[in-house]
């Protein structure tokens, strides 16, 4: 590794992070957003580059002021930590490359400077969790991608904004402080905030009180802010009244980076360590990954607001993400982390083409987009195909997870099937909410005074973009799934 | 060209055809429909030029993509899907010259949206035929039911949209609900989906299992019609008739009682599916639905819907051919696919051609309607007669094998199910053609009418000869078909 390379993941935070605070200098806002997307796309290159060193050989670690960890501040880029910077900064680059006509008509011109420089700060302090070793500084990059998306969601101009982003700032703060409690108790006991030294340490304090409590406040509050069915009732609305780009941007990555964390906490610091944690983690997620896939599905069939219809769509997809982790085994890690990297193509895809319907409809409601399969044919017929990847049709992204997730389900024989049918029975729920909305597209009446409104050239192509990507990565899903089944094998690696 | 490249064209062309249908669509109608033509004479060319390699013996292969370890995308051509290739291609011409007259006569909207997807869905046909392992073949049967939805819901009234949604639901609930875990679980125990004369899950699995993998995987395929996954098919009839006629009696029917024989013969395997007790429910069930679905098809009054329950039952006797488990049964199955499928085309066409003449769906209209359409009653006689399986047509050839294969194995309930459902077809269809011929009319047509446009009428004249012409030059359809269950006899 030369030069360059060995500070990537220093850069990654870096560089967006430190730009966030020059784009509010800049004016005009073309230049602003100019910028801002030029900046993503560094932090997508860098995330290749990573993914590409990390594919290759050995995780990278890298000392902060080249002091040793556990001492120093340590930064480690493995696997999985690449799978997830692809999605944050992949989705912050397609997002923002497509997105100006919508910010330009959703925010106002003389705030849209901060606008861009909080979508900066979110990349980073995203990124940022995604890099650290260190429990407290996961803890500060939460904190900083929160407030940054707190932001973010209230820039809109719907005025509910501001209630939704009110409780999801409430619910996040206490997840984040019961993370902090946990972080706390656990240093309590062992001095070290290092991940790596934490599982080593901990080994010797384990039946303790404090640590059995970490471990208890540390789930829960990570659940929370990753929005774990029954602790999503923030999601909903933050998603349905934020601006629509930030939409398909959040949407498609700020609740895998925490089930991120929960992941990265409880295999490598509570599993191997805890009496009977695997059977906990495993008994208390897969009940609640089950419920979530039903239960959010069911709602989605029934909502009359596309966004909120999707946002609840989102609900199920994070089931199906915990209940791969639940299963314990290789199969069912793998099929649950290849499912943050294919969800987010297919769910960002179908946000952002909602904020191109949204440039012509008076709302994202299904009275209201009667007729846009015919005004918008090419947003539509991406919207379509990115549609079909969310239920899991063959030759797309999403059938890649399903195939992977009911194989991991059969794994466990007869009980298994049970886990199957709740996967069939979810895809097909999806089907129905998914038509319900191509038919209002199509079949619907359209109003009388329907707007003569194209869709940006950019945005259309990053749209396609976003959808042809579910194909590709649905028939050649060689990248993502060599990744999954690598932090799989990490993963399982740090469990007895 | 080589045999393999013959099959990536016979995959390609017909979506190149779609590309340039859409783009021409703008600019004249008369060349739109000069390129469908040239699209389905061209794939008919390609799908033809195999057909010496796989007399011959030869099996010509492509993989194209490794998705998966051990899941591929790949195509090979067997006899089985040779038989459907070529006869779903070489429709698509007639079906084509038919459409036009149709489409033309009727004043229908969004015609290029139609003959575009009407491309699409001969593209997903030809790689449901060639598919050489089950995940390749799932591929193109959801791509069949996703590009069918638009010609089905073509009208985008309330009542079309409402039809629509029940057949894709089904379809696509049955797929994904049924069809999908039963490949899953061959996966997992076969460790391939590969599909190999003979079979790949004997010594897999046993018992019980046996019989569930193969519910899963009979109702999975909705296609193939064995009640009750059957409603799909009568709701697809709101569809303009050239869909019906070539889609909904041809190639999507025929694709899932295609899958369901392939499965039998090539995954479960002949002798392993007759060893296994397990496995006997099928037959009663296609047995039922072929008697239950005629039963329905007498109480029908739309002529349509009657088709549509009288292709239920026919798809059935494949399966139950199939089903029967001996070699001369199986060959039965694969030339009713092709015998069934001349009579029910020449009879849409025929209901499609009334229509567009007279604008009478309902079977009491009919009276004496022979004497003013006497070239399109003469071929739904024909198509009638194939259908209840009288020579000279081609349904008394496949009839006959599949009672052939039923005496191999004394199987009575079969024997005895052909029989009833002969008489009830004939009960079904013989009325209609004595009201058509000896009836008077009972109410004079507002103006007086012809034959429907002479596209239409040359369509189902064509086909109307090959129901004949099967029943007389049916050797390299059954010569192909014996080499594969009988060897090289």
């Amino acid at each position: 590794m030369t030069g360059l390379d060995q500070h990537l993941p220093a850069l990654q935070v870096a560089v967006p992070m430190v730009a966030s605070a020059f784009v509010v200098l800049l004016n005009p806002k073309g230049l602003a957003w100019a910028a801002t997307t030029a900046v993503s796309a560094m932090s997508f290159a860098i995330a290749i580059q990573l993914t590409m060193l990390v594919t290759a050989g050995t995780p990278l670690t890298y000392a902060m002021g080249s002091w040793p960890a556990p001492f120093g501040i340590a930064l480690e880029v493995d696997s999985l930590s690449a799978l997830l910077l692809l999605v944050i900064t992949g989705a912050s680059t397609i997002a923002l490359i497509g997105a100006r006509a919508s910010i330009d008509a959703q925010i106002a011109a003389d705030r849209q400077i901060y606008f861009y420089s909080a979508w900066l700060l979110a990349v980073a302090g995203l990124a940022g969790i995604v890099v650290s070793a260190d429990a407290f500084n996961i803890f500060v990059f939460m904190e900083i991608s929160s407030l940054a998306s707190y932001v973010l969601i209230a820039g809109g101009p719907d005025r509910r904004a501001l209630p939704a982003v009110f409780k999801y700032l409430i619910m996040g703060t206490i997840g984040a402080t019961f993370y902090l409690i946990g972080v706390g108790l656990i240093y309590m006991m062992t001095g070290t905030l290092n991940l790596a030294d934490m599982e080593l340490r901990i080994a010797g304090v384990s039946d303790q009180r404090p640590i059995l409590a970490a471990a208890g406040f540390i789930t829960v509050g990570l659940a929370l802010k990753a929005a774990v069915f029954p602790l999503h009732i923030w999601l909903p609305n933050a998603y349905t009244y934020a601006p629509h780009m930030v939409t398909a941007f959040l949407a498609a990555c700020a609740t895998k980076v925490s089930l991120y964390v929960l992941l990265r906490f409880d295999f490598f610091v509570f599993q191997q360590n805890l009496d009977g944690h695997t059977f906990q983690f495993a008994a208390y997620l897969m009940p609640l990954a089950i419920l979530g896939i039903l239960v959010g599905s069911a709602v989605a069939m029934f909502e009359g607001n596309l966004k909120r219809l999707l946002a609840f769509s989102s609900v199920a997809q994070i089931g199906y993400i915990m209940l791969g982790a639940s299963l314990l085994s290789a199969a069912g890690l793998t099929a649950g982390i290849v499912h943050i990297f294919n969800h987010a193509l297919a769910k960002g895809a179908l946000f952002l083409a909602l904020g191109a319907f949204a440039l012509a409809c008076t709302s994202l409601r299904f009275e209201t987009i009667g007729g846009i399969a015919r005004a918008m044919p090419w947003t539509f017929g991406a919207f379509v195909l990115a549609g079909l990847s969310l239920i899991g049709v063959p030759g797309t992204a999403g059938f890649i997870s399903k195939w992977h997730l009911i194989g991991a389900a059969m794994e466990l024989g007869p009980p298994g099937l049970a886990l199957v049918a709740v996967i069939l029975i979810s895809s097909l729920m999806a089907v129905v909410y998914i038509w319900r909305i191509v038919e209002a597209a199509c079949f619907g009446a359209a109003p009388a005074d329907f707007p003569d409104v194209r869709v940006p050239p950019l945005l259309v192509t990053m749209i396609w973009v976003a959808a042809i990507t579910n194909i590709v990565f649905g028939l050649v899903p060689d990248l993502p799934l060599e990744l999954s089944r690598d932090a799989a094998a990490s993963l399982l690696g740090h469990v007895k | 060209m080589t045999p393999e490249n013959l099959i990536i064209a016979a995959l390609i062309v017909p979506l190149i055809g779609a590309v340039l249908i859409a783009l021409t669509g703008r600019i004249n109608a008369n060349l739109r429909e000069a390129v469908t033509l040239t699209t389905a004479g061209t794939l008919a060319y390609i799908v033809w030029n195999i057909v010496p390699t796989v007399f011959e013996g030869g099996r010509p292969a492509v993989t194209l993509a490794e998705v998966m370890p051990g899941v591929t995308i790949g195509f090979e051509v067997e006899p089985i899907g040779m038989l459907f290739a070529a006869l779903a291609s070489s429709l698509w011409i007639i079906n084509s010259i038919y459409s036009i007259g149709y489409m033309r006569g009727n004043n229908e909207k969004h015609q290029t949206r139609f003959y575009v997807m009407f491309a699409v869905s001969l593209a997903a046909a030809m790689g449901i035929a060639f598919s050489s392992n089950l995940f390749t073949l799932f591929l193109f049967y959801e791509a069949l039911t996703l590009a069918t939805y638009p010609l089905v819901s073509h009208k985008g009234d309330a009542d079309t949209v409402k039809s629509a949604r029940v057949y894709l639901g089904l379809l696509l609930a049955t797929s994904i609900g049924l069809f999908l875990p039963a490949i899953i679980w061959t996966y997992g125990v076969a460790g391939t989906g590969d599909f190999v004369l003979g079979g790949i899950l004997e010594g897999k699995i046993a018992g019980p299992a046996v019989g569930l993998l193969l519910v899963l995987f009979v109702f999975g395929v909705g296609k193939a019609a064995v009640m009750p996954v059957h409603r799909w098919l009568p709701a697809a009839m709101v569809a303009p008739t050239p869909v019906s006629a070539l889609l909904h009696a041809v190639a999507v029917v025929k694709a899932g009682v295609f899958t369901v024989t392939k499965v039998i013969v090539y995954i479960f395997g002949v002798d392993f599916l007759f060893s296994e007790p397990s496995s006997g429910w099928l037959i009663y069930a296609a047995s039922f639905t072929i008697i239950a679905a005629s039963v329905v098809a007498l109480r029908q009054q739309n002529l349509k819907r009657l088709l549509a329950y009288s292709t239920v039952a026919q798809l059935s006797y494949v399966v139950m051919a199939a089903a029967i488990l001996k070699p001369l049964a199986e060959i039965g199955a694969s030339i009713h696919m092709v015998a069934h499928a001349f009579g029910k085309i020449t009879l849409f066409f025929a209901a499609g051609a009334i229509y567009v003449a007279a604008h009478k769906t309902e079977l009491f209209q009919l009276k004496g309607i022979g004497r003013r359409m006497p070239i399109t009653m003469g071929a739904f006689t024909i198509g009638a007669l194939s259908m209840i399986g009288v020579p000279p047509t081609g349904g008394f050839v496949s009839k006959w094998y599949i009672l052939a294969g039923a005496f191999q194995d004394d199987n009575y309930l079969a024997i005895a199910t052909i029989i009833l459902s002969t008489a009830l077809n004939a009960a079904y269809f013989l009325p209609i053609v004595y009201m058509a011929w000896f009836m008077r009319e009972d109410v004079p047509p507002e103006k007086p009418h012809g034959e429907a446009p002479w596209p239409s009428v040359l369509a189902l004249a064509i086909t109307a000869a090959l129901t004949i012409g099967f029943f007389l030059f049916n050797g390299p359809a059954l010569e192909l078909e014996r080499q594969l269950f009988m060897g090289t006899s």
